[in-house]
């Protein structure tokens, strides 16, 4: 099993040509791209609106939340029965708007609830600071609330990522590349038996589903590459030398000033 | 730092699992089961019935069966999975699990086969839409399932790929010895149903198309829409290239004959389809099925394909009745009930009655 999988993987006829491996991966991130991009134009403004307004949690996040309970494979099937006829010629579009929609309903609730949940969990005394010091509503959410809940919001984001990436296989099903075609090829081609064909499906399904979460991999160590070097230092905590190191007190205090930054320093701390 | 390693791991984990669930579902269907047995007290009556009707059938697959000892050489390691073989001779009905592959048309025997089995007093559970030939036919053969209703033609291709057989006789002659001891060849039916490469009306007439080998030229410019299996299978793309010379320009990964084809076929995203010759949507769109005079398809009589060791007088009398009664109009006509929206499992019951073997 595992040496059908490596012959497959190391067969450099596998990889290229139109439905080789290379395009199946570019098609794979490609779709998941898309969808995540789309879910956080969507629902990045409004989970901070809601966290920061506190209006319509409950509706909104409700909502929302309640959409990750519909079943993505049969919704997929029934958009591309609905969508496909009003589509003629030679288009793929009638085959990616149906997976487009799918993964984007499973890529906003995580962003979403997380967004507001990061904006809600602001420790309200730095808020009653940051305001008491004569920021505006604006200034508050992007130098205070936003540096604060930047880790539960780019958890958000990496757990969206990671669940579109897994899902966007099921593309393959109606038609659509990605890295969800050699795996749903070779269920139906006969895996895990003693012939030459079989052997070749084995190593096909195995290849998938390896590269699928060799993806999900290498996107959550950017992503978290990203947010480690994106983080306020503030929230981190995470300095240079010792001698930098503050009391997480402080960092609240810091993080109200808006001076997340700036490197802390002993005369900042005693200017205060 | 190690909290995110470990996170990532652990996304990786999930994400292969999701992917594997997530294609998985697709092939195995709803994976639903339902089992039905009859009432005790109707079996004494209902198999001493079958005992007179069967005679002239029971003869029929006696000769069927001869014949496939008499090539098979492997003595009985009869190494079917399941151990039960309550089967025995006389009276008893015996049980079964019947399978079918994952488009309608199998479904609709499936459920003709259960219920024709049903009211011989033979104790039925059905496994639907497990997946193509290449997966159904490991599961009979390890005794997951012990039935299916399986086409004669492509079921030789199967265990023979290099039998030259294409009439029905010699092919279900060929049969017997093919599919080994293990497994055994039912009466074939009347009804035939060929996988086809089917074109729209548009395009046969843009290109004059009328076999399959009118579309050698201009097939590089062309999409085929076909289910996976069909890049692999001998009738499938290796066919086309080896029989015609034709080599289709695209191929997209569709359905067996299911709505996904019939679709895309009819919204033009791909130029010709694996249709079935049976399914009504042809007739309706007004679609053309090309000829094949290299017999690329060949013929494809429905059979019903039984695990040896559960096989029983009652259960072989009761499906040979069912393939007496099918023609191929019946198929196309039983296909368009299920077609526009009927359930499967109750078209298979209406049938079942009206021809009295139910």
């Amino acid at each position: 099993m595992i040496g059908d999988w490596w012959s497959y993987l190391t067969d450099p006829d596998n990889w290229d040509g139109r439905n080789g491996l290379w395009a199946n991966i570019v098609e794979h991130v490609t779709y998941s791209g898309i969808a995540v991009g789309v879910a956080l134009l969507i629902a990045f403004p409004l989970g901070l609106w809601i966290g920061h307004t506190g209006r319509g949690a409950t509706l909104v996040v409700g909502t929302v939340n309640a959409s990750r309970a519909l079943p993505t494979f049969g919704l997929m099937v029934l958009l591309f029965i609905l969508i496909s006829p009003h589509f003629t010629g030679k288009t793929d579009l009638p085959y990616i708007l149906p997976v487009e929609i799918v993964l984007l309903l499973l890529a906003v609730p995580p962003i979403l609830s997380n967004t507001y949940a990061g904006l809600q969990s602001v420790d309200p005394a730095v808020r009653d600071a940051a305001r008491g010091m004569g920021m505006t509503g604006g200034q508050v959410l992007r130098q205070v609330e936003l540096p604060n809940a930047y880790p539960l919001i780019m958890s958000g984001l990496r757990s969206a990522a990671l669940q579109v990436i897994a899902t966007a296989t099921v593309g393959a099903y109606i038609g659509l590349g990605g890295l969800g075609a050699p795996i749903y090829d070779a269920t139906q081609q006969g895996p895990f038996q003693d012939t030459e064909s079989s052997h070749l499906a084995t190593g096909e399904l195995l290849t998938g589903a390896f590269l699928v979460a060799a993806l999900a991999l290498l996107i959550d160590l950017v992503l978290a590459t990203i947010q480690r070097y994106t983080t306020s230092r503030g929230i981190t905590g995470r300095y240079r030398s010792s001698s930098d190191l503050v009391a997480p007190s402080e960092v609240a205090v810091r993080a109200a000033e808006g001076r997340t930054d700036l490197a802390p320093g002993g005369q900042q701390v005693a200017a205060l | 730092m190690r909290r995110t390693r470990a996170a990532g791991l652990v996304a990786a984990f999930a994400a292969t699992a999701l992917a594997l669930t997530a294609c998985g579902s697709s092939t195995s269907g709803s994976g639903s089961s339902s089992s039905t047995s009859s009432s005790s007290s109707s079996d004494s009556s209902s198999s001493a019935a079958t005992g007179a009707s069967s005679a002239p059938a029971g003869s029929s697959t006696a000769s069927s069966s001869g014949s496939g000892s008499a090539s098979g050489s492997t003595s009985g390691s009869a190494s079917s999975g399941s151990g039960s073989a309550t089967a025995g001779g006389g009276g008893a009905p015996g049980s079964v699990v019947i399978g079918s592959a994952n488009f309608s048309e199998s479904e609709l025997l499936m459920n003709i086969y259960a219920d024709a089995l049903k009211a011989k007093g033979v104790t039925v559970s059905l496994k639907p839409a497990i997946g193509s030939r290449e997966v159904y036919l490991p599961a009979l053969k390890d005794g997951s399932i012990d039935l299916i209703p399986e086409y004669t033609g492509v079921l030789l291709a199967y265990f023979d790929k290099n039998s030259t057989a294409t009439s029905s006789e010699d092919i279900y002659k060929a049969l017997p010895a093919a599919v080994g001891p293990d497994l055994k060849v039912l009466d074939q039916a009347k009804a035939e149903d060929k996988d086809s490469i089917t074109v729209s009306a548009e395009t046969a007439s843009k290109y004059n198309l009328k076999s399959i080998g009118d579309l050698k030229s201009v097939a590089g410019d062309l999409t085929l829409g076909a289910p996976p299996e069909f890049k692999t299978r001998a009738d499938g793309i290796p066919g086309l290239k080896a029989k015609y010379g034709v080599e289709f320009g695209d191929f997209k990964t569709l359905d067996a004959g299911g709505p996904l084809t019939v679709n895309a076929l009819k919204n033009g995203q791909i130029d010709a389809g694996d249709l079935f010759t049976t399914d009504p949507a042809i007739e309706a769109n007004k679609f053309v099925v090309l000829q094949d005079p290299e017999n690329l398809y060949t013929a494809q009589n429905i059979v019903p394909l039984i695990n040896a060791a559960k096989s029983t007088p009652t259960i072989e009398a009761a499906l040979n009745a069912v393939s007496a009664k099918l023609e191929t109009t019946t198929l196309v006509d039983l296909n368009a009930k299920v077609g526009s929206g009927s359930d499967p499992a109750t078209v298979a019951a209406d049938w079942v009655k009206s021809q009295g073997l139910g």
